[in-house]
């Protein structure tokens, strides 16, 4: 049968051909959906983990039992696996394992731009990137076999395109396995001094067959044109566009393996032509193989450079000279940026900071976007956790002038990940630091995934739910409260009262995410234009329901839930 | 077939991934090969979205770049006029006259556009404007703006309306089948 799935959704379903019996993740845009689609088979175990680190220790325990085992993360959430991850190269697998790194070129939902190949290169873990939906789905498959084979753990890498764009995919069945044996080796799986030494001489080995592998490959693919006047080697979604722009006018490489890269194929193909671009996005990875195997008639980066996708636009203009006709506006468009939606919980918790001048260490999820105006409330955000360490090196360093004016935002699923250390580095080391828990009882950005806080798992099954109160006592913090975000004057009080106190204290702004389905709303508010002055004391919430239309406020009905932080603002009693 | 190409614009939240899906999967069942890109995570929240649809016997890329687009379907007025440079010369807009605030506007740090629907015919573009938000509450929801104006832009392919609600009948899940086929039905013959 054939089926329109996303590149997401066509990996899930070759991690369920594939057998795959085991899957632990962590959501990260563009990854999410890998794991969403396959949870939804029921032959396959899976399950949200707090972080990428424990995702992919859990998936690594699975395949030493013998199961064939995934997990899944974004670009930064592979540094937060990192650990495992170069390890896990040494002691390689029982059964398959496959790991999922989805980079975010263009930064459509990202933080940073990086390459994940680097890790796959620094690891010696061997790294596979498919082009469409249909070769994540078979890449997956052949990864489970391949890790097998050479014993070790597989990385496949995503990019946004390739992760959220549907294209056609041929299902078949599923392959189902029994568990392997598992038998103690502790020279295999012990990884201190005297063993991690051989599986070193292993690690190279493996390696060297590997790029041997990739020599002949069918992951690695030349498709020769006869009306070709130049080669191109490229990878990932970029091979797309370089057939969108080139069509027969170049002769192409494709690499379907990253790492190891292939010798003898790259040389022989590089011979056939007296110039060879590599069309890659991001850093020079394969660029800069090409010269160290002694292929020098390649250009690349000095053409791309490093940032950002490269559409067959960009592809079609430096290499053709070519650009398409069309016509623009004569017209100032105003930018759309995202926004907190109306009814959004963050925005009276953010509204009170800024309207307190307090400084704030953010962190990552939808509150981020409390940097953006109207509130321009967060003065910094790094990753995940860095909300809670980051405040804490910040007022030790400054001392008591910033204790009592400087917090930091962290939501429920990103304290789960790594947001609890940080506190505990608070109490351990006696910070007295304030520290507001957004608890929307849901990991928002990513699109409404459980986390440890909401009482349920990725099936949808009830779980165990963290106590965030118990937790943040337990830790050793003393002041602890909890907030609603759409009362101001309550949350406005906490926040002074905990700025002031001469300990550390953790506010937890409680409030479910407006979007969730179970969540019931209030009618929609309406401004009365006979009280209404146009005083736009409204409109300092930054809420995309309230605009002005002839000097007086007015309240989208389509959007407005009726949270109620407006009416509590307007001081004139115009909305009803 | 030369590869055609539709983007479908709007403000995050509004919809852009069922059209897509539905685009798609009609494209599909009339033999086509077909990408269609999205859009998730922090662009989804009540920014501007893009998404791509493009099919034919062979489509490599799945993403459009200025001056690609056969037709623009928007869900919003400004938002089809941020794009219409990705529309090839004459390409076709289908476009809901309904206007939402950006933030900017919001703010007063900058002012929404006046006559978009007759600028946007003055470059050249076939525009034709309606109020799908209209349409949607007349088939009973606000939220089947998007399928409103896929009803409209269906008028513009070859298939039957059959073909189009078989297709609707895989992307929405039962509960919201005869809302969505009332809204395609106001679209189309609107």
């Amino acid at each position: 049968m054939k089926k329109l799935l996303l590149g997401n959704a066509a990996f899930a379903r070759g991690l369920y051909e594939g057998g795959c019996k085991f899957i632990s993740s962590y959501p990260g845009t563009p990854s999410t959906e890998i794991t969403e689609e396959a949870a939804k088979y029921d032959e396959i175990y899976a399950e949200w983990a707090p972080n990428e680190k424990v995702a992919m220790e859990a998936a690594i325990g699975a395949s030493i039992a013998g199961a064939r085992s995934f997990c899944g993360m974004k670009h930064v959430g592979l540094n937060v696996a990192a650990d495992p991850l170069y390890t896990a190269g040494y002691t390689g697998v029982n059964a398959g394992m496959v790991i999922a790194v989805a980079d975010d070129q263009g930064m459509h939902s990202s933080q940073n731009e990086q390459d994940s190949r680097h890790h796959a290169i620094a690891s010696k873990v061997p790294m596979l990137e498919p082009s469409d939906s249909t070769e994540c789905k078979e890449f997956v498959k052949l990864a489970f076999e391949l890790s097998e084979q050479y014993d070790a753990p597989f990385i496949v890498r995503m990019s946004t395109r390739v992760a959220h764009s549907q294209s056609i995919v041929e299902l078949e069945d599923r392959q189902e396995l029994e568990l392997k044996p598992y038998e103690k080796t502790p020279q295999k799986f012990v990884m201190m001094p005297a063993y991690a030494k051989g599986r070193h001489v292993f690690v190279e080995e493996r390696t060297k067959k590997l790029t041997e592998y990739a020599e002949t490959s069918p992951l690695n693919r030349v498709e020769i044109s006869d009306k070709a006047e130049f080669g191109v080697i490229t990878n990932g979604a970029a091979y797309q566009y370089v057939k969108e722009a080139l069509g027969d006018k170049a002769s192409v490489l494709k690499l379907g393996m990253v790492n190891p890269l292939p010798v003898k194929l790259i040389q022989d193909f590089a011979a056939k032509y007296e110039q060879v671009y590599v069309i890659e996005e991001l850093d020079g990875i394969i660029e800069e193989h090409c010269r160290n195997i002694g292929v020098n008639n390649v250009k690349g980066k000095e053409i791309f450079g490093y940032i950002g996708e490269l559409p067959q636009s960009v592809i079609a203009e430096k290499l053709l000279g070519e650009k398409k006709d069309f016509a623009a506006l004569d017209e100032n468009i105003p930018v759309r940026p995202p926004v907190m939606c109306a009814g959004c919980p963050h925005r009276g918790l953010f509204y009170c900071l800024k309207k307190l001048g307090v400084t704030v260490s953010g962190d990552i999820g939808c509150y981020t976007l409390g940097a953006a105006a109207p509130l321009n409330a967060i003065d910094t955000t790094i990753c995940m956790g860095a909300s809670i360490s980051g405040l804490h090196g910040f007022n030790k360093a400054r001392g008591a002038e910033s204790e009592h004016k400087t917090v930091a935002v962290i939501g429920d699923s990103t304290f789960m990940h790594s947001g609890m250390t940080g506190l505990v580095n608070i109490a351990y080391n006696n910070s007295n630091s304030t520290v507001i828990i957004l608890d929307n009882s849901i990991t928002g950005m990513t699109g409404h995934q459980q986390n440890p806080t909401t009482g349920k798992n990725l099936k949808g099954d009830p779980a165990a739910a963290v106590n965030l109160e118990e937790l943040c006592k337990a830790i050793g913090i003393k002041r602890v409260r909890v907030t609603d975000p759409y009362k101001l004057a309550e949350t406005e009080a906490a926040i002074k009262e905990e700025l002031v106190a001469d300990e550390a204290s953790v506010i937890i702004s409680r409030r479910p995410c407006a979007l969730l389905k179970y969540v019931k709303h209030n009618p929609p508010f309406k401004v009365n234009a006979d009280k209404c002055v146009g005083c736009k004391q409204c409109m300092k919430l930054g809420c995309p329901a309230i605009s002005m239309r002839d000097g007086k406020a007015v309240i989208d009905h389509t959007q407005c839930v009726g949270c109620g932080i407006c009416k509590e603002q307007c001081k004139l009693g115009a909305i009803e | 077939m030369e590869t055609k190409s539709v983007m479908i614009v709007g403000v995050g939240g509004q919809g852009s991934l069922l059209a897509s899906r539905l685009l798609g999967n009609v494209l599909l069942a009339q033999g086509y090969d077909v990408k269609v890109s999205e859009v998730h995570g922090m662009s989804q929240r009540g920014g501007s979205v893009v998404t791509y649809v493009r099919f034919g016997d062979k489509v490599y890329s799945p993403v459009i770049d200025k001056g690609e687009a056969d037709y623009i379907i928007s869900f919003e007025l400004l938002e089809a006029a941020r794009y219409v440079e990705y529309l090839k010369p004459h390409g076709h807009i289908v476009v809901n006259t309904q206007q939402i605030d950006p933030m900017p506007v919001i703010t007063g740090n900058a002012v929404y556009p006046e006559n978009l629907v007759e600028k946007m015919k003055a470059s050249g573009a076939e525009v034709e404007a309606f109020d799908a938000l209209a349409v949607a509450e007349e088939a009973g929801s606000s939220k089947a703006v998007n399928i409103a104006l896929l009803g409209r832009l269906s008028k513009k392919f070859e298939f039957t309306e059959e073909q189009w609600l078989d297709a609707l009948e895989k992307c929405v899940p039962p509960k919201f089948l005869e809302l969505n086929k009332k809204a395609f039905a106001l679209g189309r013959n609107s």
